[in-house]
């Protein structure tokens, strides 16, 4: 029996035939144009500002360690809770998802390359030069005021930090809207003629979403940081209210960009889980359209949100009962990709790999925060936990839990992909186990820390809560030793691994039909869908068989030219198509 | 949960019991099925064919869809009336006065369906609504709050008395007025489930009635500076009686030092606390920031 991976690299055997390009790795020192070059120097980027926000974690949980402040200055601890948000936000998740989106959005829509090659390679570079900025903060004044950088404060302390902070941010938006326009402008006009919108693989469908919410919320923060940086150095008063200013304002501003932010962060995820569950339970996505369209009502609903973030800051009650719904609806979308995604997992065949741990440790740890948020969202009981260890606690369930865990599972997955080489299995499940233990035992016990009364963003705390902190503590230090083995089994085998070959998981979507790694323009000739992005199980091909009739409609007058670009194939692979051998057999 | 030593925090933690046992089933059915289905249907050892083409299921697709749906009006209707017993819907300037009600009589069917929390709290709920204007003239005890860099001061514009502690009466209604004089803070009594940012420039109001004597911690929840860990105080709930002797107590000791002549109520913030400035690391720097009391807070 013909299986529909074979349909799918039949069609396109020009295509998988061509021989890999391994690069050397001076390549990605350079302004190189190839967007996989780019989505490698994104990850590496990315991961590496990942390793720095996670030793300033530990650095704050070591002082959180005993309650008194007693291992940095107080100063210092606030300087490393304010980098630690900024790195991980705008250094690790939101550049690393732009580096997935990279690799991946040519390939799945059949592109030599993104929209813009120039513009994407200049959207990567901004990031180490933001990054530096924020670093160099260490050498002369640490931002203090926390990732959010609410004014007052932010513009009364610490005031150097914070234009360092201000500038760095600024290069890092610039960056994601840039990055924005490029995954928008491809999916949109870039995919093959055979792939209509509904045919895209899932996670395009999620970066198209992510991409609008960027490009509309990001030059609103923009535009919030420029105002600060007024007030910070020439003295205005946009948001000091001793020169009749508001810093509600600047809040309301912040949390425009800051709370889609957390669905710029989650949603490419969302999507690369989609891909990666159907390739390992080796069954079609439960439900294409639903998962597809709750991305865009999950961005859609994301813009209205924000204020839950202020249901202390003296919102008018109508405007906190309107927010508090609006957040709540967003459990629906949420809830139908998670129903979704364990549909698709039951009665699979599931290849319990790295990847897949990863991606079903992810739907676990995620709904957990999808739930907590959901609690927070009810504003009685937001007011008593509002600020404390209880938001921290949800906020890493889904930005770590969720994800942190989708993005190893990505980075799992599609290893073989980018290096051409498969990861060491065993090395993968050890790193997931220290992983999910070493999270819960972080942040599980934050939920009762803020329920009894820990405030956050604090260096000292109520000796009452000791435990709690310390169970957290050694969490966190084991969270850093588990990252230990993915590094050292990502530089192995990125060397040594055994070769992957074009399609080590016989997975459907097109980057799957390219070599591994693939060559600098990714496809010979223009690729063709011969079975569905999810057509696992699938033992009949109606499209095969219309492709079959477009071949030899060829020679006929009248083809529609969008069929003869489908079908502008090499002659290998027409003879492929015409095959003797029918499909179903 | 700490201690419920407010008539609002039985509510609060009546709300929260109810979504986490929603969502712990709901944690519980997502997990078991993961964890079932990995066991389960993991692949047989060279079993290298795909699963079966299921590509969807409406029927069961639309009963996802509706039963979080379902599940989150509950959530929101109970939201919303313990946020309406606590007072939360009548503090805040009058304007948002009737659409709040607007709000409550459409949403008045959903209610009827969802009757337990509803039955309990309906009493109160009339109250609430009585023809009771918005601010002070409700509560028995209106207290001024400044929150600054890193302390609270208490002010009691009935008696004039000020303070660094919270001293309240017991089973009285207390409305807390509450301003910043630098930057924003957040005044917490975790044992009140009661929280609200102070915000310099802005006058913020809060409302809670203690129902257990004893000594709570007042948290700074918003972080404002260095110290901002070490901003902690205290509100102490005595009987009415003890309240007023202790009102007394801090007139007498007011009036017998004779340099302060003047009600201390007019005195600005910078004077009142200019001899603690020490021990409480605040710099004359920052004393210096503090609004005069004519210019501070009130125009919202």
């Amino acid at each position: 029996m013909t299986t529909t991976v074979e349909i799918q690299t039949k069609a396109n055997q020009a295509t998988y035939d061509q021989a890999p390009l391994f690069r050397s790795w001076r390549d990605y020192f350079t302004f190189s144009t190839d967007h996989k070059v780019i989505a490698i120097q994104y990850l590496v980027t990315s991961f590496t500002f990942y390793l720095i926000g996670g030793l300033i974690a530990a650095l704050m949980r070591t002082e959180l360690a005993t309650p008194e402040s007693d291992f940095v200055s107080r100063e210092l601890y606030n300087g490393l809770l304010t980098v630690h948000g900024t790195v991980m936000i705008f250094l690790w998740i939101v550049p690393a998802g732009a580096g997935l989106a990279n690799y991946l959005i040519p390939l799945m829509v059949g592109a030599k390359d993104m929209a813009f090659p120039k513009l994407n390679a200049v959207a990567f570079w901004l990031i180490p030069i933001g990054g530096a900025l924020l670093m160099a903060s260490f050498f002369f004044e640490t931002p203090q005021a926390g990732w959010t950088s609410y004014p007052p404060l932010s513009t009364l302390n610490a005031k150097l930090g914070q234009i360092i902070w201000v500038g760095s941010v600024l290069i890092l938006g610039t960056s994601s809207i840039v990055g924005a326009i490029n995954f928008f402008v491809t999916i949109i006009k870039m995919r093959i003629p055979g792939m209509g919108l509904n045919q895209m693989p899932l996670f395009c469908w999620a970066m198209l979403s992510t991409s609008g919410l960027v490009l509309i919320g990001t030059p609103v923060l923009a535009g919030a940081l420029i105002l600060l940086t007024f007030d910070l150095i020439a003295g205005t008063s946009f948001f000091n209210p001793t020169g009749g200013g508001d810093p509600i304002v600047y809040q309301h501003l912040f949390w425009f960009y800051s709370h889609p932010a957390v669905y710029i962060m989650i949603l490419p995820l969302f999507g690369a889980i989609s891909e990666i569950i159907p390739v390992h339970a080796r069954k079609p996505i439960f439900g294409y359209r639903a998962i597809a369209y709750s991305s865009l009502a999950i961005s859609f609903l994301g813009l209205i949100v924000w204020a839950h973030h202020m249901f202390t800051s003296g919102t008018p009650p109508w405007l906190r009962m309107f927010f508090m719904i609006a957040t709540m609806i967003i459990a629906v979308p949420t809830g139908i990709k998670v129903f979704s995604w364990t549909a698709t997992l039951w009665r699979g065949k599931l290849r319990l790999n790295s990847a897949m741990l990863f991606a079903i440790g992810f739907v676990s740890m995620f709904v957990i925060g999808g739930l907590s948020g959901i609690m927070l969202a009810s504003v009685p009981f937001d007011i008593h936990v509002h600020d404390t260890y209880f938001v921290v606690a949800h906020m890493h369930y889904v930005l770590f839990g969720g994800s942190v865990f989708g993005l190893y599972s990505a980075l799992y997955h599609w290893f073989p992909k980018m290096t051409g080489r498969m990861t060491n299995e065993f090395w993968g499940k050890v790193h997931f186990g220290l992983t999910l233990v070493g999270f819960n035992l972080t942040f599980l016990p934050m939920h009762e820390a803020g329920l009894l009364g820990m405030n956050r963003r604090v260096a000292e705390y109520d000796p009452s809560l000791t435990f709690l902190n310390q169970l957290a503590t050694v969490g966190s230090y084991l969270l850093a030793v588990s990252t230990i083995p993915f590094i050292i089994n990502a530089i192995w085998s990125w060397h040594y691994g055994p070769l992957a070959g074009n399609n080590p998981w016989q997975g459907l979507t097109l980057e799957w039909i390219t070599p591994s790694p693939p060559p600098a323009e990714n496809f010979e000739g223009e690729p063709v869908l011969g079975v569905g992005p999810y057509d696992y199980g699938v033992t009949e091909s109606p499209f095969l068989e219309k492709l079959k009739d477009v071949v030899s409609g060829l020679t006929e007058k009248g083809v529609a030219f969008s069929e003869v670009q489908a079908i502008d194939l090499s002659a290998k692979t027409k003879t492929a198509l015409l095959d003797p051998q029918p499909p179903n057999e | 949960m700490p201690l419920a030593a407010s008539e609002q925090a039985p509510l609060v933690d009546g709300l929260f019991n109810m979504m986490i046992t929603l969502a712990t089933g709901l944690f519980i059915l997502v997990q078991g099925a993961l964890i079932i289905a990995a066991f389960r249907f993991r692949q047989r050892p060279g079993d290298d064919t795909d699963g079966p083409s299921i590509h969807g299921n409406i029927p069961l697709e639309i009963l996802w869809t509706a039963i979080p749906a379902v599940m989150i009006m509950v959530v929101g209707v109970y939201s919303f009336e313990v946020y309406n017993t606590m007072g939360g819907l009548d503090i805040m300037g009058g304007h948002d006065h009737g659409s709040s009600h607007q709000a409550h009589k459409m949403r008045g069917a959903a209610i009827a369906l969802e009757s337990k929390p509803n039955s309990q709290t309906s009493g109160k709920i009339a109250q609430n609504a009585d023809p009771a204007p918005d601010t002070a003239p409700t509560a028995d005890l209106v207290v001024n709050v400044t929150g600054l860099q890193f302390a609270w001061v208490f002010n009691y514009p009935k008696s004039g008395v000020s303070a660094s502690e919270l001293h309240v009466p017991l089973g009285k209604k207390v409305q807390l007025l509450i301003n910043a004089s630098d930057v924003i803070h957040a005044f917490w009594v975790p044992q009140f489930r009661i929280k609200q940012d102070a915000i310099p420039g802005r006058e913020s109001q809060m409302q809670f009635t203690a129902s257990i004597p004893g000594e709570y911690p007042i948290i700074c929840a918003e972080l404002c500076g260095a110290y901002h860990g070490a901003m902690k105080t205290r509100v102490i709930v005595q009987s009415p009686e003890e309240f007023n002797t202790w009102v007394a107590e801090q007139l007498e000791s007011e009036e017998e030092d004779e340099e302060v002549a003047l009600n201390p109520q007019e005195k600005s913030a910078t004077e009142f606390l200019a001899p603690y400035s020490q021990e409480m690391a605040v710099s004359a720097d920052i004393l210096a920031q503090l609004p005069h009391p004519e210019h501070s807070g009130h125009h919202h």
